[in-house]
């Protein structure tokens, strides 16, 4: 990832419009070689529509796709140097394993030892070697989105495309898949785009992640920017869970504020750079797991924001365990349980202390999201 | 209960074997003891294969035999060309409300019974009809023009009384091909052609071969069809096995071409499934 390198993708200034409804509003992103690019966002908002264009599927409105430095305007679907992975796969269920993965090169004329040689080249890659005489609907789900995979890095691609492919596979394999996709990046060190609507499928494997909401990025950066520093309410409520609370601006100094919540909490947070002003309308955001528990206030001296409540409920889910606490003004907090052991006696009913520091409460202008 | 079940079995399947043996079976088995029967005085007959011999040594009914068969196959083929695109402009591309009025207008001409439709082409294609009038009057002929009673009007009314039959196969394979598998050959590089022949026929084949299976048969069994359009020399083999059994009474011969008929359809079936590597089963499924 050199500076020098021109991206392997860019998208500028991308529109796309279905009759009156604006699918994808203005975009503009780059792709430096070699990365996982992964769009992040809910079912709707665009996002396919964005890949079905780099794809050449659907012609954009306005704006210009650039593959490698060359504009793909008027280019169809088989001659441009960005092959598909499809959420079904789409795998030919008429062809065996290794006529699948030779359909591609087959169609650019390569001879057919030189197709054989490379066909096995790319079953050995995907660590299924000996599998080319079987038919597709004898292979596992695992196997299959490998098969996909290998089906398109055979040609070499520019650009892989990525469509929710792990959206049919259960969950042992999906979180198996993660990883496994992230190691098939690396070893044929391609460019990948990969579109979800699953946050941990993006926050694994990316080296970029571009959250999309109503057609517009909300913001493009690294997993741990969008996870610890969200720009907008949208990302902060969408990537990972956040207790969230709506009020008015109290004070104001420097980057940190007091904000009063229309439930009667005081609590402080941070503002990030972003414009709020005393008695603006501002929402703030606490993740589960920046929230400390402890028997005695002393514990908590250290914290900003401190609240005494009882424990209402407990959500057990194994390492991600968590408790729900009632405040004194009758709202539900989320905290994360750690899981030290020292929590384990935890019941029902029981009063609890729980608190924060202000830097944790990221602050936004309310009615953005 | 298993007692009941097996009850339940028994009385659900008896109405099928009783239009298997009393209708299917029993007149076959008749029919084709009638024509190993050679009638050799009044009233007197004699086991011999003398009637499968003369339809061999007789060469109009062994010309009509063929002229019919390879009719038929040109009329599949024709219709099969035609109603390949159709069923995929249908199914593929097609949405919505447009789909179900396409695939309407396929079903309408059905409603009426097949005499009225070959009515209607016989008004088309006659020499005071309405073709012939259209070109006197565009002055492409000087005088009427007879389109009736000639091989084409005979293909032509097959493929018409058959398009529909092949259109529902068609579109309900073609209709279970992912858009994505076809969105994936062409992303893989494929042209609009190899993507029709590697991805699309191939999925398509069961369809194809039963579109096929059906419309051969029913061109080789029809006789309203040939006989109106194709007039009195149209002929047709259906033609020969009426004019023995209701012409000439000659039950013994028609029982015999029948058999020959259905010989040859059986056998023509099974080379379509030889040659396209299918199975009956996958096709009638």
């Amino acid at each position: 990832m050199t500076p020098d390198l021109a991206p392997d993708l860019n998208c500028a200034r991308l529109t796309k419009r279905f009759g009156d409804t604006l699918a994808v509003d203005d975009v503009s992103f780059d792709v430096p070689p070699g990365s996982f690019f992964s769009i992040l966002g809910p079912s709707g908002c665009g996002k396919t529509t964005i890949m079905r264009m780099i794809a050449g599927f659907l012609d954009p409105s306005s704006g210009d796709i650039r593959i490698k430095g060359r504009s793909m305007a008027g280019v169809p679907p088989n001659k441009r140097p960005v092959n598909m992975v499809f959420q079904h796969l789409a795998l030919f269920p008429m062809m065996n394993i290794a006529d699948n993965i030779g359909y591609g090169l087959r169609r650019q004329g390569l001879g057919k030892a030189e197709i054989a040689r490379k066909v096995d080249a790319a079953l050995e890659r995907i660590g299924l070697p000996g599998i080319g005489a079987r038919k597709v609907d004898e292979l596992s789900g695992g196997q299959k989105q490998r098969v996909a995979i290998a089906r398109c890095m055979v040609l070499e691609p520019d650009v892989l495309l990525l469509d929710e492919p792990l959206g049919a596979l259960d969950l042992k394999l999906r979180e198996h898949m993660k990883v496994e996709l992230k190691a098939l990046q690396a070893a044929f060190d391609t460019t990948f785009v990969y579109i979800t609507h699953d946050q941990s499928e993006a926050l694994v494997m990316s080296d970029q992640i571009a959250v999309m909401n109503n057609g517009v990025f909300e913001q493009v950066g690294s997993a741990r920017d969008l996870y610890y520093r969200p720009d907008t309410a949208f990302v902060a409520g969408f990537v990972g869970d956040a207790n969230r609370w709506q009020g008015r601006i109290t004070a104001v100094n420097g980057e940190a504020m007091q904000i009063e919540t229309d439930s009667g909490l005081t609590l402080r947070g941070a503002r990030h750079g972003r414009s709020l002003n005393v008695g603006d309308r501002a929402e703030v955001f606490v993740r589960p797991e920046a929230i400390r528990i402890a028997g005695t206030p002393e514990d908590l001296q250290h914290f900003d924001n401190r609240i005494t409540g009882t424990v209402t409920s407990l959500l057990f889910n194994g390492a991600a365990s968590r408790i729900l606490v009632r405040d004194t003004a009758g709202e539900e907090i989320e905290v994360t349980l750690p899981q030290s052991g020292e929590y384990a006696a935890l019941s029902r009913g029981d009063a609890v202390h729980i608190g924060w520091s202000g830097d944790q409460g990221n602050c936004f202008p309310a009615g953005a999201a | 209960m298993r007692a009941e079940a097996k009850l339940g079995f028994i009385l659900l399947l008896t109405p099928l074997l009783l239009w298997l043996t009393l209708l299917i079976f029993i007149p076959h088995v008749d029919m084709f003891l009638v024509s190993l029967r050679e009638r050799v005085g009044v009233g007197k007959h004699d086991t011999s294969l003398a009637n499968y011999r003369t339809f061999l040594t007789e060469p109009l009914y062994l010309w009509t035999f063929l002229r019919t068969a390879v009719m038929s196959v040109v009329a599949t083929a024709i219709t099969l060309i035609i109603a390949f695109p159709v069923s995929y402009y249908i199914a593929k591309i097609a949405k919505g409300r447009l789909q179900s009025a396409l695939f309407l207008l396929c079903l309408i001409p059905f409603y009426v019974s097949e005499l009225v439709r070959t009515f209607g082409w016989m008004i088309l294609l006659r020499e005071t009809g309405l073709v012939s009038n259209l070109l006197l009057w565009a002055g492409l002929a000087d005088q009427p023009v007879e389109m009736l009673y000639n091989d084409a009007a005979i293909m032509v009314g097959l493929v018409y009384t058959s398009m529909l039959f092949m259109v529902v196969p068609l579109v309900t394979t073609l209709e279970s091909l992912d858009d994505s598998v076809i969105e994936a050959g062409y992303d893989l590089g494929g042209t609009g052609f190899s993507v029709l022949r590697e991805i699309v026929i191939p999925h398509a084949a069961p369809g194809i071969v039963s579109g096929c299976i059906v419309v051969f048969m029913l061109s080789l069994g029809n006789y309203l069809t040939p006989t109106m359009l194709g007039g009195k020399d149209s002929l047709w083999f259906t033609e020969l096995i009426y004019s023995q059994f209701i012409v000439r009474f000659n039950w013994e011969l028609g029982a015999a071409f029948g058999f020959m008929l259905l010989f040859l359809s059986s056998l023509i079936v099974w080379g379509m499934l030889k040659i396209t590597g299918q199975t009956l089963e996958k096709t009638m499924g």
